[in-house]
């Protein structure tokens, strides 16, 4: 079980309260875990990678552990918190104004 | 004996503003009398309502386009007036080869899927609707908005590699579509012009005869016109006015020839036009003073209305401000009601929905302090 925290635009549109927990199979990835969370609310897809080719949206970021995970690629294996569900996996907004 | 207590029903017009703005959706409803309003919203909070619209053929099915820097293009829709919202397909994909159109720098630059402008729902099918989009193309739907598949024969026009981004983007901004044959349809895009359709958006030509533009190195080339908003009667189709990033003009062959008609406004720039719903000849503007000031001439922010479709115009004041005010109505924020006596609308840069219950000769704020107005639609319901 992977928590995932999301930014509240998001929270708002797929009319989610508080984080979320998803259900990954071993080794969780960023992929992996975002694959979960559009399956379970289909309203997100294209509010966070792109359709088509999955690429990372320019204003949004991923942050676990303290650490900035935007860079790095999204099939690497997420930290072993994210992974015990010790830490959550934060899909946020970048902070770019408005 | 029986005493027979008849019930009359009685029933009463009603009118829906769906208002769209940069952090959300707004609903103000008012009976027919359209006195007292009542403000429902934000929908959508935090996101940007870029423009919402009921159908025609459904008046409680409802489209909305949200987006925002973040998150991009989300499509929303209603089955009950508004009161609750189901997101449905956002995928919106180029057919084909992409291509590329102009630059602002004049380099090829390929085509890409930015957010949707414009919807426009079907005249008897709520299922089927029409989006126009940034970067400029025509999509449809007819499941409801949640598969969309393009028209590309408007975006892969041989002009369409000349085609050049206005200062907002180049976006699809305007569809319009004969309720008697659906096979014409016209759209325009900024700044590319305006084209017509005769197969329902499968080809297209292009529709700027007649136009002059003193931005273009050619002021009559047939591409390139920033058309800012199109509108047209329902009872007639070869008729359309325009209003262009200067100059008000009309025409009344389909397109195939305009004519200036800016008359007497004190600024033919702008960016909505309108028309009277019981009277073809009656058009609405609202001037601004130019492409760099975006604010009402003089401070005042006026109405002008058209009883000869264009060319002697009249300043429509009372209730609106005639000192110190400095917003815009942006191309989609100006819309009519169908009420015998037409009611009109329209909002602002600066939070303000004003309506007028008799043809724009009185104005009163039905909204105030909302977020910069996108766009204002109004449904007329039974």
């Amino acid at each position: 079980m992977v928590r995932v925290v999301l930014s509240s635009p998001l929270r708002t549109l797929a009319g989610i309260e508080g984080e979320v927990e998803v259900e990954v199979a071993d080794h969780p990835t960023v992929t992996t875990v975002l694959d979960a969370l559009e399956s379970r609310y289909p309203m997100l897809r294209g509010t966070i990678r792109d359709h088509g080719t999955d690429r990372r949206r320019d204003f949004i970021r991923f942050f676990a552990c303290g650490r900035d995970l935007s860079h790095d690629p999204p099939d690497e294996r997420l930290p072993d918190p994210v992974s015990s569900g010790a830490d959550a996996l934060l899909v946020v907004g970048a902070i770019a104004g408005g | 004996m029986f005493q027979c207590n008849r019930l009359r029903e009685v029933k009463v017009a009603r009118v829906r503003v769906l208002v769209g703005t940069k952090k959300g959706a707004f609903i103000i409803t008012s009976d027919g009398a359209r006195r007292d309003w009542k403000i429902e919203g934000p929908h959508f909070g935090g996101w940007e309502v870029i423009h919402i619209k009921g159908s025609p053929a459904d008046p409680d099915r409802l489209y909305a386009s949200q987006w925002t820097d973040w998150h991009g293009q989300v499509m929303q829709r209603s089955d009950d007036g508004g009161k609750s919202w189901e997101a449905v397909g956002n995928e919106f994909t180029y057919e084909g080869v992409t291509g590329t159109h102009q630059w602002y720098d004049g380099t090829p630059h390929p085509w890409e899927f930015k957010r949707v402008w414009h919807i426009r729902p079907s005249y008897d099918d709520p299922d089927t609707l029409y989006a126009g989009v940034e970067d400029a193309a025509l999509f449809r739907s007819s499941d409801g908005g949640q598969g969309w598949t393009e028209l590309s024969g408007l975006r892969t026009h041989s002009t369409g590699q000349d085609w050049m981004p206005g200062a907002g983007g180049m976006c699809l901004h305007t569809i319009l579509i004969d309720p008697a044959n659906a096979q014409r349809m016209y759209v325009a895009i900024s700044a590319a012009g305006a084209f017509r359709s005769d197969d329902a958006g499968e080809s297209w030509h292009v529709a700027t005869n007649g136009l002059s533009s003193t931005s273009l190195p050619e002021p009559e080339a047939p591409i390139g016109h920033c058309v800012h908003k199109l509108a047209m009667h329902p009872s007639r189709p070869d008729t359309v006015f325009m209003q262009k990033h200067w100059d008000i003009c009309r025409t009344d062959d389909a397109g195939e020839s305009w004519r200036e008609v800016s008359g007497n406004v004190p600024s033919d720039f702008g960016f909505p036009i309108a028309v009277h719903a019981h009277e073809p000849e009656t058009i609405y503007v609202v001037p601004i003073l130019s492409d760099a000031e975006h604010y009402p001439p003089d401070g005042k922010l006026r109405v002008y209305r058209s009883r000869s479709g264009g060319d002697e115009w009249e300043s429509l004041t009372t209730g609106l401000p005639q000192q110190n005010c400095y917003v815009n109505v942006l191309r989609d924020a100006l819309a009519v009601d169908s009420l015998d006596s037409c009611g009109i609308y329209f909002g602002t840069t600066g939070g303000q929905v004003y309506a007028s219950a008799d043809a724009g000769d009185t104005w009163e704020a039905i909204a105030e302090h909302l977020p910069r107005v996108s766009s204002v639609e109004v449904q007329t319901l039974p």
